[in-house]
């Protein structure tokens, strides 16, 4: 008879080829997870090769989740429990773990030529080489083929596919997952393919039963639900909440969304996202390149629609030109970067963000927009909204960075009510708004100009990139005009700041230091500020949402502390424009691995400076 | 404007070429063929019946990017070879307008050849001019890619080692469904073929052959000069056997290997001639129209060369998805929202 373990927080990593579908079980662990009610966070890691040599160390694949009874920030520094699909995998993965560690790895996947391809000389699981750790070496494939035997129309092979629902009946039972939420899942989604439902629903069965039954497996752990703020929740990654916060602003503003871009990882998945919901009204295309996919949501903007575009690093090179004349043209549209890590084809399917002054500046001429940061992948439903408000409020291109850590990483997210999303109103033009006249430029209180769309009787006007004459539109090459016009589109944007939160801080009383990051390292910082405090550290911490403008109180903020951490994964963009623009000596911490940061690495950082 | 009143009381305005003409001072080069261009244009376009508020055109940069300034419709001056991509987002978001994208050669076939490729093959719903004058313009005056070989510019001073593009052959083969050619100078024949153009429902390609009196200037004179004009155009008309000169006295033939060539009618007989069919849905016979001419100097067609329908870029798909999008508010979002795995937390 097992016994059961209170746990408040485990951190779970499967690894496996990246064919044997190791993002698949992590994702149905997460739903159950998400169910049952824990805090939790995950974050998948794959190769960018679609199918890696089978058994090498860069084929792969991992899913990482951390779930607890509290709330929790980040998927987890490293792995307590790792289940390995086969050598390459613990190969890969094995040297992260601490002493006492769990591994459960399938023993059927450990033979002479697999052992060969991970470079190991002699058996792991034979040699003593894993004696720190607690090895539960399970024969998954053989399991999953004897589960499955006489199903019709399921061969062996068909058979050994499905060993990672049986890997995720035995993680369901190690943690006290429900099970009707796999089983509803796996139900749905193979209901036309009725042999491969069965043989599914059989290997997770199997993998349950077998840990539930086998003495191999002494321990069920618990993790409570976590006590979360009360509504209901769904779990969401970044790249489905940003799609959601997209239409959600479509349908509060009532613009049709269009949404143009040329695949590339890791924002394809957004294409993907919005282009199944045709019914409500999204209408997506495929581009021939980046430079098109900018230019046709500007021409979509140009016909009072909602004009989106996405890429990461490499595509925002090349549409730097389109939005460029989006800032001149001053309509509406937004910009959503996945920054990836780079330069040029970098690490394509690794998280950096180090395109932060490319967004602030990354144009010709004097080109300023607003640039925001999604700070968690709930969050990134919020940033979008967000994007799109300032976008039609102020008619100006909105540039939305987000990251690869942030659109695959998922969390709970506590489902708003669409009756308190922000308003968003087009304010069309509709009549003459001088003497009769009607001048494309002649601006608002708020310095923004009308946006007057195609028939529109009586408003028929021509913009372009050329300069223009401030009112009119009219070209002009006259000097004094010229920085008129300059002034006028700096001031538009720099006066957002009074349009926006200012910058909250999470202030622990007596603390010297402040550590403020911007986007995808709120977990970590957070998480790291709340290790160093739970040690008696005194810190306090900020996070920016807002890149350009910045919140109006943000140099006095930075000036209220004696020492300012700015904590990013690039090599201190944040704190160079910190510098520069307040004259505060920010220091910096940076890390430039193709990994997110970690609560660890901050806790550390933190520690040796208070 | 004018304003017809009907007899049941409706009323109908109908359109002048001032209704299309925008107050801005024109500023191209005297003499430059943009002129004879925007004229034809701003009269043809009364035609279709649409208020101007109900036109756009998009322009890209060059001399022929200012285009979109000197036409009182809506308007986009936009950059360097991104007019057809531009005006893709415009055409789909906005079905209801007719939408034109104009550029030069530089900007359609240089810079923007990837756009004007691909809104050929989409059959977007956008009437596309290119103003080739084989020469870059604004820039002053360096070799663009029709430019022959040979051509001495400011930036071939030894003679453009470049095979320049066939424009139309460009077109057939990225699938125009599309696809004619004219002359500046001949504002008749300019607007016969707009006038096809607009008719068409998806992507219509036409290439202007336009002067350029500084840099490349008679480029076209043969095809323009009231002296050899009728012995170097070829004008097709659908169903008409394919007959040019003063006399009407040559005439194109097909040979046995399917290639094109010019005779003396005399010589074959009128029966031999080839008809043109621009409605041919195998696109090999306009494009071995496109390749009659190697170069300006010798007899060139002019007119429509191809003509056929194919599924047009959005067709059908705009309506359901303006319906679904006017069918959603906030009961449709908050499902949307709570979709999939959903828990509560009391």
């Amino acid at each position: 008879m097992s016994r059961t373990v209170d746990k408040e927080r485990v951190v779970i990593r499967i690894a496996g080829d990246s064919g044997d579908g190791m993002q698949l079980a992590g994702g149905r662990f997460t739903d159950a997870t998400a169910v049952f009610g824990n805090d939790l966070a995950t974050a998948p890691d794959y190769p960018a090769e679609v199918r890696a040599p089978t058994g090498t160390l860069r084929g792969v694949s991992a899913f990482q989740i951390h779930f607890a009874s509290r709330d929790i920030l980040t998927p987890g520094d490293k792995p307590d429990v790792l289940v390995a699909m086969n050598p390459a995998a613990l190969k890969s993965n094995v040297e992260e773990l601490d002493d006492g560690s769990t591994i459960v790895v399938n023993e059927d996947a450990f033979n002479k030529r697999n052992l060969t391809k991970a470079g190991y000389d002699s058996n792991p699981l034979e040699d003593g080489s894993l004696s720190e750790f607690r090895v539960h070496a399970l024969p998954m494939t053989s399991m999953t083929v004897k589960a499955t035997e006489g199903i019709e129309g399921v061969s062996s092979r068909d058979a050994a596919r499905s060993k990672n629902l049986f890997a995720l009946g035995v993680l369901s039972w190690m943690y006290g997952r429900p099970l009707e939420v796999t089983e509803r899942w796996i139900e749905q989604k193979f209901a036309k393919r009725e042999a491969v439902l069965t043989a599914n629903l059989a290997a997770f069965h199997a993998g349950y039963n077998f840990a539930e039954t086998t003495e191999l497996l002494e321990v069920q752990y618990h993790v409570k639900p976590a006590s979360l703020r009360s509504g209901t929740y769904r779990n969401v990654d970044g790249t489905t909440a940003t799609a959601l916060g997209l239409i959600a602003a479509s349908v509060t503003s009532k613009l049709p969304l269009f949404f143009a871009s040329y695949p590339i990882t890791p924002a394809s998945e957004l294409l993907h996202e919005l282009a199944r919901q045709r019914r409500f009204g999204v209408r997506t295309l495929q581009a021939e390149d980046e430079i098109a996919a900018a230019s046709m949501a500007l021409g979509a903007a140009f016909g009072g629609q909602l004009g989106v575009t996405a890429t990461s690093g490499p595509g925002m090179d090349l549409k730097a030109e389109t939005i460029g004349l989006a800032v001149a043209l001053e309509l509406p549209m937004v910009i959503i970067d996945v920054q990836r890590a780079g330069p040029s084809t970098g690490m394509p399917t690794k998280p950096e963000a180090a395109d932060l002054l490319m967004a602030l500046y990354g144009r010709h001429g004097e080109s300023p927009l607003p640039v925001l940061a999604a700070a968690t992948p709930a969050h990134c439903f919020s940033a979008a909204i967000e994007a799109v408000r300032l976008a039609v409020a102020y008619r100006t291109p909105v540039i939305l960075l987000s990251d690869a850590f942030l659109a695959n990483s998922s969390e709970p997210w506590l489902i708003p009510d669409v009756d308190e999303l922000p308003e968003i109103d087009p304010n069309f033009a509709e009549g003459p708004n001088l003497d009769g006249e009607f001048l494309p430029y002649l601006r608002d209180e708020r310095l923004a100009r009308p946006w007057a769309v195609p028939g529109s009787s009586g408003l028929a006007h021509r913009i372009g990139g050329l300069e223009k004459e401030d009112a009119t539109g009219n070209i002009s090459y006259e000097a004094a005009n010229h920085a008129r016009m300059t002034s006028l589109r700096a001031e538009k944007i720099a006066g957002i700041a009074d349009d926006i939160p200012p910058l909250g801080v999470d202030h622990q009383e007596g603390s010297e230091l402040l550590v403020l990051g911007w986007g995808s390292s709120y977990g970590p910082i957070t998480a790291g500020v709340r290790r160093v405090r739970d040690k008696g550290g005194k810190v306090s911490s900020a996070h920016l949402h807002h890149l350009n403008p910045l919140p109006a109180n943000t140099g006095e903020v930075l000036r209220s502390y004696g020492r300012v951490l700015v904590a990013e994964t690039n090599t201190g963009q944040l704190a160079r424009l910190l510098r520069g623009e307040f004259l505060v000596d920010a220091e910096s911490f940076t890390k430039l691995e193709g990994e997110p940061l970690l609560a660890a690495e901050l806790e550390r950082e933190i520690m040796e400076r208070i | 404007m004018a304003v017809s009143v009907h007899s049941n009381g409706s009323a109908t305005a109908t359109f002048t070429k001032q209704d299309f003409a925008s107050s801005q001072e024109t500023r191209w080069c005297p003499g430059c063929g943009d002129y004879a261009v925007l004229a034809s244009v701003q009269e043809f376009l009364p035609e279709l019946g649409l208020p101007p508020e109900k036109i756009a055109f998009i322009t890209g940069i060059g001399c022929a990017g200012r285009f979109a300034y000197y036409m009182n419709t809506y308007g986009m001056h936009g950059i360097h070879g991104r007019a057809p991509a531009i005006a893709t987002g415009l055409a789909v978001a906005r079905p209801d307008l007719s939408v034109w994208a104009l550029g030069g050669d530089g900007d359609m076939l240089s810079i923007g050849g990837n756009h004007l490729i691909h809104a050929l093959r989409r059959n977007m719903p956008i009437k596309i001019l290119v103003l080739n004058n084989q020469v870059y313009g604004l820039t002053k005056g360096q070799t663009s890619p029709t430019s022959e070989l040979g051509k001495v510019t400011k930036s071939t001073p030894f003679g453009s080692e470049d095979q320049p593009f066939n424009p139309l052959a460009l077109a057939l083969g990225a699938g125009a469904s599309f696809v004619a050619r004219t002359v500046d100078r001949d504002r008749s024949h300019v607007i016969e073929v707009l006038r096809a153009a607009a008719a068409h429902p998806g992507a219509a390609f036409v290439e202007i052959f336009q002067n350029c009196p500084i840099f490349n200037d008679e480029a076209y004179v043969l095809l323009t000069d009231k002296d050899t004009k009728d012995a170097h155009q070829i004008r097709l008309e659908h169903g008409q056997p394919i007959r040019f000169g003063a006399e009407a006295e040559r005439g194109v033939v097909q040979r046995p290997d399917g290639s094109l060539a010019i005779v003396d009618v005399e010589d074959v007989g009128e029966q031999a001639l080839l008809v043109h069919d621009a409605h041919c849905a195998d696109p090999s016979r306009a494009f071995a129209l496109a390749h009659l001419s190697k170069t300006v100097s010798e007899p060139t067609p002019i007119g429509v060369l191809r003509d056929i329908e194919r599924p047009v870029h959005g067709e059908g798909g705009q309506a359901e998805i303006q319906a679904a999008c006017e069918a959603n508010g906030p009961r449709e979002l908050q499902a949307l929202l709570r979709a999939g795995a959903t828990w509560t937390v009391n």
